[in-house]
């Protein structure tokens, strides 16, 4: 029997890994590689405590599901958006390093 | 026992691999772990008596996010210059903070009792049917489910918009 | 109209001459002068029917013709200004008004109406002659008229209206706004010809001199209203009790020194020594001036004003006991100015000061007289000599014009004042002659027929029946030497032969100028006859002594008791005053008939060292320069004006303003530039710096605001953590 309580460590270490690449690497890709990591971690979050509450008679059956396919349906979206973006950021200014992603400075 | 030592060997795996993806200074690599992470998510998917999900990773994130983002590194690549070391300046204060904020969060969980609960009944065979009557049963989530087809659908066309090139050429 | 409102009206014709001249008509000279004797003509003709009601009234003393209006309301009551004729009154109004009338008419001819404009004559100083070409080619000088004649007669109607008002007033605020505007003319006319330094001078000093008696007169009147509570005469005159009270002041009572104080407002006024000083400086005025105001009127105001505060000087005093303290110093100084004046007197040698001097000596008889207790004598000498001394002034005046005729002619440049240029006179100003020859027995006390014997004779009757022996040797002394300087006055001006050319051509001069002489010398024979005592052998049972009883009312009324002078009769006295008179004529006579021009004068010899201090007049004024004037002038210009004015006040302007600049510097340069513009640009310069050190934060770099915004929570996540739940 694997406690419920794992599943939350674990998402959580996946979340915090994720974390750690969106706020520390150069190149926009793994940032966005990063937020992907992330995003599977609230999934596995959100299906653990779907499959550990389904006992539970006041919980809709469903909802976790649900949940999971919109997080599923943004996360598709974001990717594709954010990658469009990056290309096209990486056409204008010939980078994708974070760092030189700058016209907010100042 | 077995199916708690499949657990931590997947868990294991889907961690170091994605402390790759964060740390390898190669983009297709990272590419290429972010995968195999991907994959340890799915199996946990499975564990999760959440199978249709499990599939559903594999078939949109493996099969079209990951090749997008595979894509995206090839299109975005310069040359010869993957050696560069990745990670920017003050990373040590995102490591800091990072673990600080995991373990907060896992000091939290640890402190609830009602975390240590195990698995109760499992779902049974109608919980496909029943989610797909779910998704569209406008009492139950039929407009999350069209409201995500409209953000799918502006995403498409976003990303289409963005990503052209006027100039004509490579699109 | 009732009597009493025609006293009101004695005053306002020459006042309105003056404004109507000063305003309207001073370009045209026949207008000036005839608005001037028309304002002195009604002066005076009100003033005789004035006179002549009053002395037919009984108990003129107790019950005077009066009137008062209220003038200033003070609370219930009103301080009232009014009128009044008393006795006083009664014959001042008739001396003054004749006197007055007298000059005005003199001055016409006087400043030569009616000849032309000089050569080059100039405001300011006396003319000196006009050419007038004879038809034949040849030109001669004729005396030329006064620039600026009609300021004279604005002036001299001015005066005769503070005279006026003076007499006729029944307080003590007007007598002194009278008495004030006296001074005041006075200055202007003896400074009327302004442009000589000698006559400016002469005139700041009559002014100050007299100043100095007005100051304490005054201090005298502000005491007599606080202790009476009023100004009318009746009124303080009553509170004989709360006058005797004892003051405190060197030992005497309020009537005392409140007369003592009124006496000094004399002693000024009246020119009595020490305050003497002035008058005969005051002859640089023209010589009507001379007459009326230092001969015949305002220094007549100073006896006047010792006459109507008798009762005040006298208070506690009866016939017979020893005088009060005030007395005796009138007495004192009366006696001593007497016979002081009347030694200068004798070595002057210009006609207007041997005259100016015998004034002096004469009032000094009549304050002399108030200090004995001889009230009705002095009054008597009061009226004589206003009358004899006039003449005089005005007789030297027209000997002074002749004398100035003559110069013109000749071209001599011989000054026409002095006596020792004169000579056989007598012939060529026959009119002058005799007139002046009437006023100076009259003035010398010639026996029976002239004023002067009568009056000078009752002074020194009341001195010696009052026992004073040592006033009444010192005034026959005095006498003595008035009746030898007046001999030898006209005995060089009009006897011998003429010692100058111009004495040779000096000639009479016309009507105008010799009728007031002949009426004047009229009143000097006649007027005496209104005084001779009673007890006089044989002529006392033709007239009787109307003077007496009418001027005794005043002091009867007051106190019941009959004063010195009017006792029995003694012969001493008169033996005195005939052996004087008669005597210091014949001396003055013996001693200069054979006097030659350019020769010194024969008292010279014999009397030597003496002989120049009485010229020089006993040094008194160098005396005064010396103590007085130069540490005055000291004060004011150095230590008034270099050492406190720009000094000390300069001084602690400049230190403050210094200070101040100082100060301004300090707090500029210490206090605003740093403080307050530091302080400003501080904050400026402070916000900008965190602005670019803030600008430093925004690298525009996302993943840098994403460490930083999990930093703070992750912060403050443990603050909260720690803090709610601790």
């Amino acid at each position: 029997m694997i406690p419920l309580y794992w599943y939350v460590l674990f998402a959580t270490a996946l979340f915090c890994i994720g974390l750690f690449g969106v706020l520390t690497r150069k190149n926009s890709v793994a940032i966005l590689m990063g937020i992907e990591l992330m995003l599977n971690a609230v999934n596995v979050n959100l299906l653990a405590f779907w499959r550990y509450l389904y006992a539970d008679p006041t919980v809709e059956p469903t909802r976790g599901l649900a949940f999971v396919a919109i997080v599923f349906v943004a996360a598709s979206a974001e990717a594709a958006v954010g990658l469009a973006l990056i290309i096209s950021a990486y056409r204008r200014r010939d980078t994708v390093v974070a760092e030189e992603l700058d016209l907010l400075k100042g | 026992m077995p199916i708690q030592i499949f657990f931590l060997i997947v868990a294991a795996i889907t961690l170091i691999s994605a402390v790759m993806v964060v740390t390898v200074r190669r983009m297709m690599h990272a590419a290429l772990w972010l995968v195999l992470s991907l994959f340890g998510v799915a199996l946990i998917f499975a564990l999760l008596d959440a199978s249709f999900y499990a599939v559903i990773q594999l078939i949109v994130y493996i099969g079209a996010i990951a090749i997008l983002v595979i894509f995206a590194v090839m299109l975005t690549r310069r040359v010869m210059d993957d050696d560069a070391a990745q990670t920017n300046k003050n990373w040590w204060v995102a490591l800091i903070a990072v673990l600080v904020v995991f373990g907060g969060i896992a000091a939290t969980a640890l402190s609830w009792t009602r975390l240590q609960v195990g698995p109760g009944i499992p779902p049974g065979d109608s919980i496909l049917v029943d989610f797909g009557t779910a998704l569209i049963n406008p009492q139950k989530y039929a407009i999350p489910f069209e409201v995500s087809s409209v953000l799918l659908l502006a995403a498409v066309i976003g990303a289409i918009y963005v990503a052209v090139d006027r100039k004509g050429g490579k699109g | 109209m009732a009597i009493e409102t025609l006293i009101w009206l004695i005053p306002l014709p020459p006042l309105l001459a003056f404004f109507v001249i000063v305003l309207f008509t001073h370009r045209s000279r026949a207008l000036s002068h005839w608005l001037a004797l028309i304002g002195a003509g009604l002066a005076w003709l009100a003033s005789m029917v004035i006179f002549f009601q009053a002395i037919g009234i009984e108990d003129l003393a107790q019950h005077p013709l009066s009137s008062a209006i209220n003038w200033l309301p003070t609370g219930q009551t009103a301080l009232q200004i009014g009128v009044q004729v008393d006795p006083l009154t009664a014959i001042s109004l008739f001396f003054v008004a004749w006197t007055v009338f007298m000059i005005f008419i003199y001055s016409v001819a006087y400043h030569n109406y009616g000849q032309p404009a000089g050569d080059h004559d100039h405001p300011g100083l006396p003319p000196h002659g006009a050419t007038v070409e004879t038809g034949h080619g040849h030109s001669h000088k004729v005396p030329s008229v006064e620039p600026l004649y009609s300021r004279f007669f604005a002036f001299i109607s001015l005066f005769a209206f503070g005279m006026f008002t003076l007499v006729v007033s029944d307080n003590l605020l007007t007598l002194f706004i009278g008495w004030e505007i006296m001074g005041l003319c006075s200055y202007l006319l003896i400074g009327f010809w302004y442009a000589k330094p000698s006559a400016r001078d002469a005139a700041v000093k009559a002014f100050l001199t007299t100043r100095i008696g007005d100051v304490v007169m005054l201090l005298g009147l502000a005491a007599l209203y606080v202790i009476t509570g009023s100004l009318k005469y009746s009124d303080i005159l009553s509170h004989t009790e709360v006058l005797m009270q004892p003051s405190g002041i060197l030992g005497m009572s309020w009537a005392g020194i409140i007369g003592l104080m009124l006496f000094i407002g004399t002693i000024g006024k009246s020119a009595q020594f020490p305050l003497h000083v002035w008058l005969p400086d005051a002859m640089e005025g023209p010589t009507p001036v001379s007459a009326m105001i230092h001969a015949a009127t305002m220094v007549s105001a100073g006896i006047y004003l010792g006459l109507r505060f008798f009762p005040l000087a006298s208070m506690g005093w009866q016939t017979g006991e020893p005088i009060t303290a005030t007395m005796t110093v009138m007495a004192v100084i009366g006696a001593f100015t007497a016979l002081f004046a009347a030694t200068i007197a004798t070595a002057q040698t210009d006609i207007k000061r041997v005259l100016a001097y015998s004034t002096i000596s004469q009032l000094g008889y009549m304050v002399a007289a108030l200090g004995v207790g001889a009230y009705v004598a002095a009054a008597f000498h009061l009226v004589t000599h206003a009358f004899f001394k006039a003449l005089l002034f005005l007789g030297s005046g027209s000997v002074i014009h002749g004398m100035e005729h003559g110069v013109l002619h000749t071209g001599e440049k011989i000054d026409p004042q002095d006596m020792t240029n004169m000579g056989g006179l007598r012939k060529k100003m026959p009119v002058t002659f005799w007139t002046f020859v009437i006023g100076g027995l009259a003035l010398s006390g010639f026996p029976l027929v002239t004023a002067g014997f009568w009056s000078k004779d009752e002074i020194l009757s009341g001195a010696f029946n009052s026992g004073h022996l040592v006033v009444f040797i010192t005034l026959a002394l005095a006498a003595l030497l008035t009746a030898f300087y007046t001999m030898r006055q006209i005995t060089l001006t009009f006897l011998g032969q003429p010692r100058t050319r111009s004495a040779e051509h000096a000639s009479e001069n016309k009507w105008v100028m010799t009728l007031p002489l002949v009426v004047l010398s009229f009143f000097a024979i006649a007027a005496g006859w209104v005084g001779i005592p009673e007890t006089f052998p044989l002529l006392g049972k033709i007239s009787g002594d109307w003077f007496a009883e009418f001027m005794g009312e005043m002091v009867n009324y007051l106190r019941s008791e009959r004063l010195a002078g009017a006792e029995g009769f003694n012969y001493i006295p008169l033996i005195t005053s005939l052996v004087v008179a008669l005597g210091g004529l014949y001396l003055g006579w013996l001693v200069y008939r054979r006097f030659k021009a350019g020769a010194a004068d024969p008292l010279q010899q014999p009397l030597g060292a003496l002989y120049r201090w009485m010229k020089d007049k006993y040094y008194i004024d160098e005396l005064y320069q010396l103590v007085f004037i130069r540490p005055a002038r000291w004060i004011s210009e150095t230590f008034s004006y270099q050492w406190i004015d720009r000094g000390l006040i300069d001084g602690i302007l400049h230190a403050v303003a210094r200070f101040g600049w100082w100060l301004g510097e300090r707090l500029r340069f210490w206090f605003d530039l740093p403080v307050i513009n530091g302080a400003g640009d501080a904050s400026a310069d402070g916000v900008q710096g965190m602005g670019s050190w803030m600008k430093g934060m925004q690298t525009g770099r996302v993943q840098q605001y994403m460490v930083t915004a999990i930093s703070v929570l992750v912060v403050l996540g443990v603050i909260i953590l720690y803090i709610f739940s601790a």
